[in-house]
């Protein structure tokens, strides 16, 4: 039997398999696979997008330039942002995988902090639009700009919210669980790597076509 | 201050399930870490030097539309090859992986040929 239950101080406590070690018939520990159907959801999720952006521009008469009047160097300056938080959530995995969680923490809290400094751009980017006049109203490239850009966005906080939840509270399960709370940094960081993924080629298709 | 859960000595050496199957997390060594570690930041140091390129070319050469879009997509998948083989460790994954991937790119193709279709019979038409 995979699962057994166990009194534990009067609860009866559910051990749920495959936390840590891999399934002998994926070779994955569980949230490794559910973390890779859920970006397989995401590919489809923003690839709707892509091809909503690829419909309504095709079929346009005139399609406006974002390089006309979106900013480019702060679009630029978060893409390197963005790659420098992929590389310091893999290198906090790296040294969680060493043992070492204080450094681990530290990588972390910088990928926090990169997440941020990308979203307070984006909102001087917005407010710089809305300022100008530009709504997701205003025509279709504006519409699908804000809701790529805002979506994206969105998975920036939602990867924040993780982040802080391990830093913190989340952290606490070190001290018992080490090798879990490393393969959760990992799924975690999986999922960042994604929503860096996405910017990729939102950057070019967005800012300068 | 002392961290109180930094402190905290691991119960379980984070090591000791070597052998146990997973493909990153349980079967490296820590100079085998610490050499991914390395190769991390040289990828970090590649997807800056395309990012430049990226906008470089755009600012440099004033490419015409297509020819814009055919640069910044390639060197876009480039950058994409790099997250996703290096960072997310896809060059060496398990195949329950890969296999979930297909089908992945099989219906993420099927969407982006759903505009050529429209345009090769529109509605109404």
């Amino acid at each position: 039997m995979d699962a057994h239950a166990h009194a534990a101080g009067g609860h009866a406590e559910l051990e749920i398999p495959f936390n840590v070690d891999p399934r002998p018939d994926t070779g994955l520990y569980n949230a490794k696979l559910g973390i890779w159907l859920f970006l397989a959801s995401e590919v489809m999720l923003f690839g709707a997008l892509f091809s909503s952006l690829i419909l309504l521009r095709t079929g346009a008469d005139s399609w406006p330039r974002g390089y006309e009047f979106l900013n480019i160097k702060l679009a630029t300056l978060n893409t390197f942002i963005l790659i420098l938080s992929s590389v310091t959530v893999v290198l906090a995995w790296s040294h969680l995988r060493l043992g070492n969680l204080k450094k681990g923490r530290i990588y972390i809290s910088a990928t926090v902090i990169c997440a941020l400094i990308f979203l307070v751009n984006k909102a001087f980017e917005y407010s710089h639009e809305f300022s100008e006049g530009r709504f997701p109203k205003t025509n279709n490239f504006l519409a699908i700009y804000f809701t790529m850009t805002g979506l994206h966005g969105l998975h920036i906080l939602g990867g924040v919210i993780v982040f802080l939840y391990f830093l913190g509270p989340g952290a606490k399960m070190w001290a018992k669980e080490p090798q879990r709370y490393t393969n959760r940094i990992e799924v975690a960081g999986l999922y960042w790597h994604f929503v860096d993924l996405v910017w990729i080629f939102l950057f070019p298709i967005l800012y300068l076509m | 201050m002392t961290d109180p859960i930094a402190a905290v000595e691991p119960a379980v050496d984070v090591h000791e399930h070597a052998g146990a199957g997973d493909s990153q997390a349980h079967h490296h060594s820590p100079e085998q870490i610490r050499a991914e570690m390395r190769v991390y930041l040289i990828v970090f140091a590649g997807l800056g030097v395309l990012t430049a390129a990226t906008v470089g070319v755009f600012y440099l050469f004033h490419p015409a539309v297509h020819t814009a879009i055919i640069i910044a997509l390639i060197i876009a998948s480039v950058k994409g090859f790099l997250v996703a083989g290096y960072f997310m460790h896809l060059l060496s994954e398990k195949k329950v992986i890969y296999g979930v991937l297909v089908l992945t790119v099989i219906f993420f193709i099927f969407l982006m040929t759903l505009p050529v279709s429209h345009h090769a019979n529109p509605f109404g038409s």
